[in-house]
Parts: structure tokens; C-alpha cells; sequence
């Protein structure tokens, strides 16, 4: 009989299989397709202390085994995410959820995890300190240990619940930053983010996406995502989430090898919307492959 | 919406770069005219977002044009092989706002939805005119074809080889209708909201992630807040757009 269920950061998990922010929004929409119980739970949507559109369209830009994308965090802000998506969430997931958040300020991270702090829906905080396609903001933190240290204390002071920290690839040593989160009180580690990425319309010669750049995700950045899940979880003592292309069971396995203790699947949600119920069915007959008995004992397991 | 495996069974060029392709499968999440499927390709990481031209149960009738490399791999595919399809997505017409006298105007790829909503508001005894936008006269497709419904039916080719000279609004000067139905380029579409003087319905395009309201990559402003073209669109009524440039 295989094991799935796993332990993130004391919040008992029944798999780790996690829809990753901005890929599942509040949930409901998937909840149309199939029971979202299945999961370990879901990061939902980044959430932001004010509302937000985002960035002009074209947002999306398709690549070989991936895409491009420059939402830029549209979100209908803090009060409304409480006041109206939070209660639709709550008709259809039962589990603690995961909550994204972002800011352009240190007193914004603060302000948006304090008031989503009083939520009983939700389970642990995912900080994301990496969006790598708004001006002015989120980008900033994730670049420097010191400025990512100082969102995670200053989340850390106003929360209750434990406290991811997400991640940004597209910097030049992945591994200070993590540490300098651990050393300011994170409760775990999640990456990556996604890789800083742009398209050429031949046609017109213009680039495909409005904002010009955004964040590339897909089964193509997978290997980076291995490689930076190892590196973080070797110098850390605090639980990783990995993610990064995750496509297959197979990758699930593999990325806990690597260190990862919950896994999340992010761009494959929006071209299978069954993704991560597949890989949920898929999980015991691949661990049985490969003979493993407990997802939670292969963590980190890499010789 | 749901997913669902389709066995192509016809795909056959209708002008140098519109195909016609008929898919048998399950329809049953295709509720609406003017909603779209999302086809995925093998080696295509994106699905492609297609307008429905026409659902009978069972099966799907799409027209599409070959701009890229995807709509490229479609237009080889032979019958027999099969298709990975969401179907039921985007919200569609409402026929119930049509009047007696609906006015539908469809430009180049925004021909094909108007196929299913002309034959639908027919079959409720409504009296339709469809008019029909091209480039020119060789990229004319489905004129007889809506006649056979039972449509009046209107050309307008830019160049002035076939039909009326100009645009869809060049030839719907002397047409009495109580409410309109539109698809096409973007350009075309302001021109109709500017000569149209009832109320309306537009289905607009935009570069999708998903097609089914999970990504936020096909939002737009809307007087009545923020909408996904894939969700809450791609059909937006004529009170409700805000016009972007």
C-alpha cells in the first residue's frame, strides 16, 4: 500500500501534490471539474493588499515545451479576496489552504498576511518575494537576502501559521537567499518562480508579450528547478516546496529525491485541467516502479 | 466544460487558408453559440482556442484559418485521428435579447460562430440577415451556406471583388434590425460598435493560457469591472465594452 500522505511544516498533508499560485485560482473553477479534496491542498491566487488588473494583453506567449506569462498579479486585493473568494474557496475545499501573497512594500506584506492570518481556511502563508513581471515590486525582494529577510520577519511577527517563503530563479546565488530567509524565522522554502523569459513576433517584429518580458514555466525549466530544489534543500534544515515544470508523477518523485517535501504543478494545470488529479491516480503505480513505500521517507532521498 | 477525446472525420479547405473541420464526440458541454473549444496538439505546449461554427449532437463543426504554426499541423490532419478537446468554454450569445429582425455581421475567421447562432435564431422563427466581411472575392466561404438556412445573406469584400465594396457596415446601411451579433478583427468591430444603433453582442479574441478562467492571461476592463474573454467573455454586450485604444 503506498504512502502518500507527508508533513509540511506540521500541517499533515494526505499527498503533496500542490496546484501552484496563479495556475488554480480560488479553486472553484476546478471544483466544476473534479472533487479538489484529492489534494494536498492549493496555493491560491496572489493576493495583494490592494486590488489589481495587471498588465495590458497579450499576457501569454507560447514556447517550445512551456510558455511565457505577464498577468502581473490581478487579484480583486485583501478585502475582497476575504469578503468574496474565501467563502466560494470554503463551499469546495475542506482542507487548510495555502496563501499566496505579494507586495510592493515590506508594510504591504505585512498588512495582507496579517489580515489573512485571522482566516481559519487557511493553513500556511506563501510569500512570494519573486514575481518577476511587475515593475516596481515583488521582483526587488527576492534579489537580496537582506530584503527577503526582512519581509519574512516582518510576516513572521504579524502570522500565526507557518511561513513559506517563494523564490525567485533569476538570481545569481539561490541558496543565500534561502538561507537568509531560515536565519529570519521562515517555516519553509518554496520554489522556483518563474524564469524570466521573452518572445519575438517575426511578423511584426515586436515582442509578443505587452509588458515585453515575463515569467517562462513548462516541463522545459524542470531540470533548473531539480538542480535549484537540491542546492536549497541541502542548506537548509527548514521543509522545501518544489516546483518548476512538474509534469508526471515521475517528476513528483524526482523532485522529492532532490529534497522537496510537497511538490507544486503550476502551467501543466492550464493546459490539462485534470493535471494534478492524474498525477494524484498516477502517484502509487509509479512509486511501486521505482519501489518506494512512503512518499515521506524518499525526501531528500538522492545518492 | 469538459474534456474529451473527438475523431476527426472531415477536414477540407474551404479557400486558401480556412479549413472546415468535423469532429465526432461528446457535445453535450456545448451549450451555446459563440462559446469555442481548446484543441491541443501534439508538440504544442499551448491549446488552441477555436470558435464553434456548428454542434449537432455528437458533433462539432470548426472553420478555422491557418495563421501559425498549430492551425498549420490542424490542416494536415486527416480523418480518423483523434483530437484532445475542451468543449463548453466561454459564455456565448443570448438569443433571448434578438428582437424579431437580429442582425448578425461577421468578419474573415468571424464568419464561423455566426453559422450556429443564425440557424438557432432561424429555428425560433426570428428573420435574420447575415453579412458576411472578406479581404476579397477568392476568401469568400459559407455565403450559400447560411442562404441555405434561410438567412438574407450580404457579401462585402474590402476590395470590392465580390459583393459590397468596403466593410460589413458599408452594406448594412439599409437593414432594419432590432439587435445585433458581431465577431471579427478588432478594427471591424469598433466600426460596428460606431454604426450600429441598437444594442448588441461582441465576441472578442484574446492570446489565452488555459481558455477556462484559471490563468488570467486573457483579462480585459470592462465598465462592469474586470472579465476573462475566456470566462465571462468571449461575448460581451455592447453597454458593458471599454474600449482599450
Amino acid at each position: 500500500m503506498a504512502e502518500l500522505k507527508v508533513n509540511l511544516c506540521g500541517i499533515e498533508m494526505d499527498n503533496p501534490i500542490i496546484p501552484a499560485s496563479g495556475t488554480f485560482g480560488y479553486g472553484y473553477e476546478f471544483a466544476e471539474l473534479y472533487d479538489i479534496n484529492i489534494l494536498g491542498t492549493f496555493s491560491f491566487k496572489g493576493t495583494t493588499k490592494e486590488p489589481r488588473f495587471g498588465n495590458p494583453t497579450p499576457r501569454i506567449a507560447e514556447c517550445t515545451a512551456g510558455m511565457i506569462n505577464a498577468v502581473g498579479l490581478q487579484n480583486p486585493g485583501v478585502e475582497k479576496v476575504i469578503s468574496e473568494e474565501l467563502p466560494k474557496l470554503k463551499a469546495c475545499f475542506h482542507k487548510p489552504v495555502m496563501a499566496n501573497v505579494s507586495g510592493f512594500s515590506v508594510e504591504d506584506y505585512a498588512y495582507t498576511c496579517e489580515k489573512l492570518n485571522a482566516c481559519p481556511e487557511i493553513g500556511w502563508f506563501e510569500v512570494n518575494v519573486s514575481c518577476p513581471n511587475v515593475h516596481g515590486g515583488g521582483m526587488s525582494f527576492g534579489t537580496s537576502p537582506e530584503a527577503a529577510a526582512e519581509v519574512t520577519r516582518a510576516v513572521k511577527k504579524v502570522t500565526t501559521k507557518p511561513v513559506l517563503i517563494k523564490l525567485s530563479p533569476n538570481v545569481t546565488d539561490i541558496v543565500s537567499i534561502a538561507k537568509a530567509c531560515e536565519e529570519a524565522g521562515a517555516d519553509g522554502i518554496s520554489l522556483i518562480n518563474t524564469m524570466l523569459g521573452m518572445r519575438i513576433d517575426l511578423r511584426t517584429r515586436r515582442p509578443v508579450i505587452a509588458n515585453k518580458m515575463g515569467g517562462f514555466s513548462g516541463s522545459a525549466i524542470f531540470p533548473v528547478a531539480v538542480r535549484m530544489v537540491y542546492h536549497v534543500a541541502q542548506a537548509v534544515k527548514i521543509p522545501v516546496v518544489g516546483m518548476g515544470g512538474v509534469t508526471t508523477a515521475e517528476d513528483v518523485i524526482e523532485m522529492m529525491l532532490a529534497g522537496a517535501t510537497a511538490v507544486q504543478v503550476g502551467a501543466a494545470n492550464l493546459v490539462d485541467p485534470f493535471a494534478c488529479k492524474k498525477i494524484i491516480e498516477d502517484l502509487p503505480a509509479a512509486m511501486e516502479k521505482y519501489r518506494m513505500t512512503s512518499l515521506r521517507e524518499i525526501i531528500g532521498g538522492i545518492q | 466544460m469538459k474534456q474529451g477525446m473527438f475523431t476527426i472525420a472531415e477536414n477540407t479547405p474551404l479557400t486558401q487558408s480556412v479549413y472546415r473541420m468535423r469532429l465526432a464526440g461528446d457535445t453535450t458541454a456545448i451549450t451555446s453559440p459563440g462559446q469555442f473549444v481548446n484543441i491541443k496538439l501534439d508538440g504544442y505546449y499551448l491549446r488552441r482556442p477555436i470558435s464553434v461554427c456548428d454542434c449537432v449532437s455528437g458533433e462539432l463543426t470548426l472553420l478555422y484559418k491557418v495563421v501559425g504554426h498549430g492551425t498549420e499541423v490542424m490542416s494536415r490532419m486527416t480523418a480518423g485521428q483523434q483530437l484532445d478537446l475542451l468543449t463548453g468554454l466561454g459564455n456565448g450569445y443570448d438569443l433571448s435579447k434578438s428582437g424579431a429582425r437580429p442582425l448578425l455581421l461577421g468578419g474573415g475567421v468571424g464568419v464561423p460562430p455566426r453559422y450556429m447562432l443564425a440557424k438557432e435564431l432561424i429555428a425560433q422563427g426570428k428573420q435574420v440577415t447575415v453579412i458576411l466581411g472578406f479581404n476579397k472575392k477568392d476568401e469568400v466561404f459559407y455565403e450559400e451556406e447560411f442562404r441555405a438556412l434561410g438567412a438574407e445573406v450580404r457579401v462585402a469584400t474590402a476590395d470590392g471583388s465580390y459583393g459590397t465594396k468596403g466593410f460589413v457596415t458599408d452594406a448594412m446601411q439599409d437593414v432594419a434590425y432590432t439587435h445585433f451579433y458581431t465577431c471579427g478583427p478588432e478594427p471591424m468591430l469598433k466600426a460596428v460598435y460606431k454604426a450600429t444603433t441598437t444594442s448588441g453582442q461582441f465576441s472578442f479574441e484574446e492570446r489565452m493560457g488555459c481558455g477556462f478562467g484559471a490563468c488570467m492571461g486573457c483579462s480585459c476592463k470592462t465598465i462592469t469591472g474586470n472579465k476573462r474573454i475566456c470566462k465571462e467573455g468571449p461575448v460581451l454586450v455592447k453597454e458593458d465594452i471599454l474600449w482599450q485604444n
